[in-house]
């Protein structure tokens, strides 16, 4: 079996007495599209929050293609190649969607301390991420301001800024939430294709679009996996269906 | 050209042309009035850098400003007793020389204060800052050899290679020039790299971390530029009182460089100028007539705040837009 990119061992997390994260351990491997699903509370955020490195875990491990990252921050997790997008929007409000595109090209050309050079008229910035827009569809919409793109197009404009930074694996936090039906089966064919890029750890309430896509689901309850499988075998996992899923699902 | 590019050049053009009216009017009172300008105007596009760009609100930027015109002072003091510096180094009454003295000494203490005080954001660095002026300050007060709290005289207006400064227009005409600088300066990082990654995490300082730049050491640079022009200003501002005293160092001082800037626009390339020009204006209209003309600017402000967010610049050249 190939070396998974990411590989989480007995994380934990508390807020005060609540476990956010239990114990979980979990892996990302080369081509996969990894499914995280659970119920509302259940931890998904945090733990993409503390793979991130926008929290930190009490205890347990994260290794980002075999190396442990724990001691790095977001910052330096993302140059690693952890390409993340938010279950709000994080972006910035101001720039147009093409900007925010653009930081994510510099950041990946390792420029920032650039200071004479105009941005506007730079090529290298601008045709990066002019690309990475349209492959997210959002090409007619690059001189909007975020701050006035609708929900979906700013989870489109995460997707494509992560593209842009020429990610090792997606860290997908409900991409599908506010898309609609039309926009979720779009992203759902991306996503698919997407794959070969990278692997996908796909947090996702969106069931069909989970169980079109998912090479794997792991199940998250009260900040613990309850069962990892295939799609066939999740479905019919007594426990799942109990905790999550319900009658009929 | 953008609109807010026209009104710059048309506001920075205009405070030229005040000056030479004024020359050919022999009225050098008024060229005062626009050097004061020019040099408020400099001091406060250097905190815009910060403030503007990276929402970094520093109400310490008097320090800088201090520093840079007791730069002045004391390197003016020592040449024109002859006494050296230190190391045997001496003093100097040329200009040049004591703008980088007073740029690289103020870019220094930035560093320090921009390590301690950059971990923190809010109203904390907002205290941080002032709590590192007001230090200054008062050693400032208490250090007699620098005439501590009666402050020291520049006897002779410093030196420039071929002019003569002690002429009103000439010495505005200095001013004049660096405040230009600077605001190309302001204009060149705004539109850059540094500048995207500087003005992306005043908006969103997660995301800025999310794409892997650290919001930390791009804003310790912009910090430590700020100071500099900063500085500059002040020793431009040493040299046009020939005076300096601890005043520089004061709160008031901090604060009123915020005032110019929301006065004239948070951010915008010429609205810290255009701040300076009102507040400038006011001070000389209001100033003769009701020592308590601050009062009255206090009334502006808060009209500005309440009504016109962009100050002068977004009345004239409405909203910014970031490309
Ligand atoms: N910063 C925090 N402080 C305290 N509690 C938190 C914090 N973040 C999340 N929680 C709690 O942790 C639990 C898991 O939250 P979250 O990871 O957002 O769940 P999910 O994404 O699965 O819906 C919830 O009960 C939530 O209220
Ligand atoms: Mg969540």
């Amino acid at each position: 079996m190939a070396e998974p990119i990411l590989d989480i061992r007995d994380l934990k997390k508390s807020f005060g007495a609540l476990k956010a994260t239990d114990g979980v351990s979990l892996d990302l491997r080369p081509g996969e599209i990894h499914a995280l699903i659970g119920p509302n509370g259940a931890g998904k955020s945090t733990l993409i929050h503390q793979i991130a490195g926008s929290l930190k875990p009490d205890s347990g491990e994260i290794r980002f293609e075999g190396r442990d990252v724990k001691p790095l921050d977001m910052a330096a997790r993302a140059r690693l190649g952890m390409g993340r997008t938010f279950q709000v929007s994080s972006l910035a409000p101001e720039f147009s969607a093409l900007r925010n595109v653009m930081l994510a090209v510099q950041a990946r050309q390792g420029s920032s301390f650039r200071f004479f050079k105009p941005v506007m008229h730079d090529r290298g910035l601008t045709e990066p991420a002019h690309e990475a827009l349209a492959r997210v569809g959002l090409s007619d919409r690059a001189d909007v301001p975020a701050a006035e793109l609708s929900h979906g197009e700013r989870r489109q404009l995460e997707i494509a800024i992560a593209l842009a930074l020429g990610a090792k694996a997606f860290l997908l936090d409900e991409p599908m939430a506010g898309m609609g039906p039309e926009g979720s089966q779009a992203l759902t064919r991306f996503l698919d294709r997407l794959r070969g890029e990278a692997p996908i750890l796909l947090i996702e309430h969106d069931m069909d679009a989970v169980f079109a896509l998912a090479d794997r689901i792991s199940v998250l309850v009260y900040g613990r996996i309850i069962a990892t499988g295939s799609v066939d075998e999740i479905r019919n996992h007594p426990a799942v269906r109990e905790a999550y899923l319900g009658d009929g699902a | 050209m953008t609109r807010e590019t026209t009104i710059s050049i048309v506001i920075v053009a205009g405070l030229l042309a005040a000056a030479f009216i004024a020359q050919a009017m022999g009225e050098t009172f008024y060229i005062t009035l626009a050097t004061r300008m020019a040099i408020l105007g400099l001091a406060a596009t250097g905190l815009n850098i910060a403030l503007g760009l990276g929402g970094l609100v520093s109400f310490g930027h008097a320090a800088f400003f201090g520093i840079g015109g007791y730069a002045a002072g004391i390197l003016a003091t020592h040449a024109f007793n002859s006494e050296p510096l230190l190391l045997g180094l001496p003093g100097t009454n040329q200009m040049i020389v004591i703008w980088i003295a007073g740029a690289i000494a103020a870019g220094l203490v930035a560093v320090l204060i921009g390590l301690i005080s950059l971990r923190t954001s809010g109203v904390y660095f907002i205290m941080i800052t002032l709590a590192f002026a007001q230090m200054i300050y008062y050693f400032a007060i208490s250090w007699p050899a620098y005439g501590g709290e009666d402050g020291l005289s520049i006897y002779v207006r410093n030196a420039f290679p071929g002019a003569n400064t002690l002429a009103p227009m000439s010495f505005f005409l200095i001013c004049f020039g660096l405040l230009a600088l600077g605001l190309v300066l302001f204009a060149l990082i705004r539109a850059s790299r540094f500048g995207a990654a500087l003005q992306a995490g005043r908006q969103n300082e997660t995301r800025l971390a999310a794409v892997g730049i650290a919001p930390f050491r791009v804003r310790l640079t912009a910090f430590v530029i700020s100071a500099m022009m900063t500085a500059l200003a002040g020793a431009l501002f040493a040299d046009l009182n020939r005076f300096v005293s601890p005043s520089m160092f004061s709160w008031h001082m901090s604060g009123e460089l915020i005032v110019l800037i929301i006065l004239g626009g948070v951010g915008r390339l010429a609205g810290p100028l255009a701040g300076a020009i009102v507040y400038v204006l006011f001070e000389f209209a209001l100033g003769g007539i009701t020592e308590h003309w601050q009062f009255f600017l206090g009334l502006i402000l808060l009209a500005v705040v309440l009504f016109a967010r962009g100050g002068v610049m977004g009345l004239l050249a409405g909203r910014a837009r970031h490309g």
